[in-house]
């Protein structure tokens, strides 16, 4: 039983250590990128894992590692920019509904059931097609079908605090209820919160890199692991593994530890909600 | 007197993250045919794991290390599963305690009661089901047609144990174990369901182990007492005589806090609280709470002794004033 | 209140539902940029001519107005026309939803298959070499997407092995389709005894189906081990150990029984799973389906397959939500006779 909790947090570790060398790969790109993921290698196109080129090169060309890293500049800003504006504003929506109730309150949950009637990856599919494709459209689909799950986590945990002893108590000395629910619910509200965000997170990088597959969101000649896939899977057919096998790796592993991380901070930070997802 | 079960050196451990937690510690004792034994002690004290131990349910982390339940001449930690399941709800059952949640949800409670008839006396579906309505009727359930056809949610908690009761003696076992029956029922009628039990314990010559942290109830219906406190059994005795003389400086804790209408005094708490079965020092498990403790205490085990007929007790204190002949 | 109750109340629920997914729908399909006029008017039509169309499809009129004609069309079925295919976008749907349901439904048999049995044996055996690996599968699972999955298994069975078909739709190019009665061909083909269409169909069908299988097994699983974990320790299957019952009775009756209650409900989110994957899958294996249909028809510039697409989707999605609950109504007496 012991090492069980031994591995479990040496998972995590692991997961955090992902998720800070996808980071610094992100952030240094330029720097760590063996080639210019633009240059092309008229010697070496389309060839296999080498010295040369440690994961290949595609039709062009071009170095995959080196895009690989390029890459994840893009998959992580689009993740993380659409998670904190979803945070931000679903955070804000949940507060409001549950600090003025009545018919703000209302209005806001049937919206918020309106956008989760929708499958979420079919809904963000829906709002790019017609915004157009661009980073900036992608980020704002993300985020507009994320908001909903912290609107109703602040909202609920209003209306758990109202019923608390420090509701009761500032009522008795006259304070209104509501400021203190909003004063002493901030502190309680951010654990769960860090939770959500971080699998979502995970959630986000799947959706930018399963819409940029499908031709939605990210194009070419930007590089993205969700649009490499797809210009590798005709590849595939043919024999050049390689093309598809790194990118979807790069997925995988940032969303296993972003989802790993999420679930031994719930552990940590959130116990009650334990097995809830 | 023959006994009926005899459990010797019982031990239980539960393997935790923090170490090895001894939830019932070499506790022997036994029970007579048709008697009703009591086991009372705080909550913690591993009585509901005992009774578990018995019938071999104690589940991973927690596993049987020791000891020995001679049932009917036979030691059931030997049978094999397959034997001991044979004994499990025909042999030896069990009541647990909140009925509610002790009844399959979506089963109804007929048809719970009706595949024990069907699983130990190899009943057919409408022998089963006529035999099921007998026993709704024998527990005192009005309309047993239309109880039988409804789930446990559609029950009061009273009617539930009745439903219980009904299961566990539909097969007419020759012990019943039940844990804490009446927890969380209304005092009448828990009451009622003692009362219950008591009657068909003695009509159908089912013995009884009572478990309960209520010593009111041990008073009503047992014929002897065992007194258990962090996994140790610490007295046994006849039921007046444990009220009337108990020698366990724990069981006369227990008494004296036992609220009194009749007396003018003041109900005594017992000071400190069950200590912790992680790694327990190897003497007395009351030394720390013990007014009359001695040095042996923490050092040595007090073995349960004769104190008088009908009465043996573990302390050696109670050792030490020669109240005890050594057996 | 009985059944009857509670059936009209959750179908109440959808009346609202509905229009809230229609409002979104509709603000996805006209209000947006990406004129609707200048899509259909196409790139070299004069502001007149934008302006003209605008007003025959009643661009010009207010938002309400437009919305009441947005719903009433949608009434009556229409879905509006496919500039690509130049037929109504319901037409062609008509034609491709079989293909989508039979990936569909094949999907969802492989992750029930699979993923059930997994998730109870997991938590039987807790711990074993069996719960690790099965609960590593759940964690990874979740964090593959499966176009990538797709490709990997096309890689390896077709490829490699050359066990698997081509990926290129639904039957071998030399097989007639069997006789159409329900359009799900694996179906079709056994219902009319056509061996060579059935052994064709379900060949193609082999890895579209086990990709998007797989991708749903892993929550369904993950929920099965969690609530058995759960019942398991309940005072009602120690009550049945208590009794004497059979092992195999105590697990895969009482226990199972009652574990497979909560895990209807995970079966609308895994629905909604199933149509987001369907939509990738189908273009890793050119599965004729709705999904490739939405998306192609963006690629030519034509959002309106798309956004009916999402409404279909979402509407499916309503209903499957409903029937889940009704199963689960029915499934629990505690709510059915509440």
């Amino acid at each position: 039983m012991r090492w069980r909790r031994l591995t479990g947090n040496r998972l995590s570790l692991a997961a955090l250590c992902g998720i800070l060398l996808v980071v610094a790969a992100a952030l240094l790109a330029p720097w760590v990128a063996p080639h210019d993921p633009d240059e092309t290698d008229a010697e070496a196109t389309l060839s296999s894992v080498s010295l040369r080129h440690p994961l290949g090169t595609d039709i062009y060309g071009r170095d995959q590692l080196s895009r690989l890293i390029h890459a994840a500049r893009v998959d992580l800003l689009v993740a993380l920019s659409a998670t904190a504006i979803a945070l931000t504003l679903g955070a804000t929506l949940g507060a409001l509904a549950g600090y003025r109730g009545g018919w703000v309150d209302q209005l806001l949950m049937r919206a918020v059931d309106a956008i989760m009637a929708f499958p979420a990856f079919i809904l963000a599919m829906g709002i790019t097609a017609a915004l157009g494709n661009s980073t900036a459209n992608l980020v704002a689909a993300i985020a507009i079908t994320h908001v909903p799950i912290y609107t109703r986590l602040i909202r609920g945990e209003m209306l758990k605090a109202r019923e608390t002893e420090y509701a009761e108590a500032a009522r008795t000395v006259g304070n209104r209820p509501r400021q203190i629910v909003l004063i002493h619910l901030l502190p309680n509200c951010v654990p769960p919160l860090i939770v959500q965000a971080t699998l979502a997170m995970g959630f986000a990088v799947l959706t930018v890199a399963a819409l940029s597959f499908i031709g939605l969101g990210i194009q070419p000649p930007q590089s993205e692991w969700g649009q490499m896939t797809a210009e590798g899977a005709g590849y595939v057919v043919s024999g050049e593994w390689w093309l598809v096998l790194f990118p979807g790796l790069a997925i995988m592993a940032t969303v296993l530890a972003f989802n790993l991380l999420g679930d031994t901070l719930r552990d940590v930070l959130d116990p009650r909600m334990r097995g809830v997802r | 007197m023959t006994e009926l079960l005899e459990v010797r050196d019982l031990s239980v451990q539960f393997d935790t993250d923090e170490g090895v937690v001894e939830a019932v510690d070499a506790v022997s004792f036994g029970v007579r045919a048709g008697e009703i034994l009591g086991v009372v002690g705080e909550s913690g004290s591993g009585k509901s794991v005992n009774a578990l131990a018995i019938l071999r349910l104690v589940r991973p982390p927690g596993r049987i290390v020791g000891g020995q339940v001679r049932f009917e001449g036979e030691d059931l930690l030997t049978l094999s599963e397959e034997e001991m399941r044979a004994v499990r709800g025909a042999r030896i059952s069990m009541v647990f305690q909140s009925p509610r949640t002790a009844l399959n949800p979506v089963l109804t409670v007929g048809r719970q009661i009706a595949r024990l008839f069907e699983l130990h006396r190899g009943a057919s579906r409408r022998d089963a089901r006529r035999r099921t309505l007998e026993m709704l009727t024998r527990v005192g359930i009005a309309e047993p047609e239309r109880r039988a056809r409804q789930y446990a949610h559609q029950l009061s908690g009273g009617m539930c144990q009745r439903v219980m009761i009904a299961m566990a003696l539909a097969t007419s076992p020759r012990l019943l174990l039940a844990d804490e029956p009446t927890t969380g029922l209304d005092v009448s009628i828990a009451a009622q369901v003692l009362e219950l039990l008591r009657d068909l314990g003695r009509r159908t010559g089912a013995a009884i182990v009572l478990i309960t942290h209520d010593l009111g109830v041990v008073a009503e219906v047992c014929d002897r007492v065992t007194v258990m406190h962090a996994g140790q059994l610490v007295e046994v005795a006849d039921v007046r005589t444990l009220f009337a003389r108990p020698l366990h400086p724990y069981t006369q804790a227990l008494v004296r806090a036992i609220p009194r209408i009749d007396q003018d005094v003041a109900m005594e708490p017992i000071p400190g609280a069950v200590p912790s079965l992680l790694m327990p020092p190897p003497g007395c498990r009351y030394a720390d709470r013990c007014p009359r403790v001695l040095d042996v205490c923490r050092r040595e085990r007090p073995a349960l002794l004769v104190a008088a007929p009908e009465h043996e007790v573990a302390c050696h204190a109670v050792e030490r004033e020669g109240a005890v002949a050594i057996r | 209140m009985g059944f009857g109750g509670y059936l009209l109340r959750r179908l109440l629920l959808v009346v609202p539902t509905l229009a809230g997914v229609t409002v979104i729908s509709f603000a996805l399909t006209y209000l947006l940029p990406g004129n609707p006029a200048l899509v259909k008017a196409g790139a070299l039509a004069t502001p007149d001519v934008v302006r003209e169309i605008e007003r025959q499809m009643g661009l010009d009129r207010p938002v309400p107005v437009q919305y009441w004609r947005y719903v009433s069309g949608l009434l009556r079925g229409d879905l509006g026309e496919s500039s690509s295919t130049g037929r109504p976008v319901l037409e062609d749907f008509r034609q491709r939803v079989p293909a989508t349901l039979e990936l569909t439904l094949a999907s969802l048999l492989v992750a029930v298959a699979l993923g059930v049995p997994l998730g109870v044996l997991s938590a039987v055996r807790r711990d074993s070499l069996l719960d690790h690996v099965s609960r590593l599968l759940g964690v990874g699972g979740v964090a593959m997407p499966s176009f990538w999955t797709g490709l990997l298994l096309l890689y390896v069975f077709f490829y490699l092995l050359g066990v698997a078909p081509p990926p290129l739709g639904r039957l071998a190019a030399d097989v007639t389709p069997p006789a159409r009665l329900t359009g799900l061909y694996v179906i079709d083909a056994a219902l009319t005894a056509d061996g060579v269409a059935l052994v064709s169909a379900l060949h193609h069908l082999m890895l579209p189906a086990l990709t998007l299988g797989f991708a749903v097994m892993a929550p369904l699983t993950r929920m099965v081990r969690a609530t058995m974990l759960e019942i398991l320790e309940s005072d009602y299957v120690k009550a049945a150990w208590a009794a004497g019952l059979p092992r195999r009775r105590v697990v895969y009756g009482d226990a199972l029984r009652n574990a497979l209650i909560p895990v209807i409900t995970v079966l609308g989110v895994i629905f909604g799973f199933l149509m987001a994957g369907n939509v990738v899958v189908e273009m890793v294996y050119a599965w004729p389906g709705l999904g490739h249909y939405a998306v192609t028809a963006l690629v030519t510039k034509d959002p309106g397959p798309i956004q009916s697409f999402v409404l279909f989707v979402a509407v499916m999605y309503v209903f499957v939500n409903l029937a889940v609950d009704l199963l689960y109504g029915l499934a629990d007496p505690r709510i059915r006779l509440r």
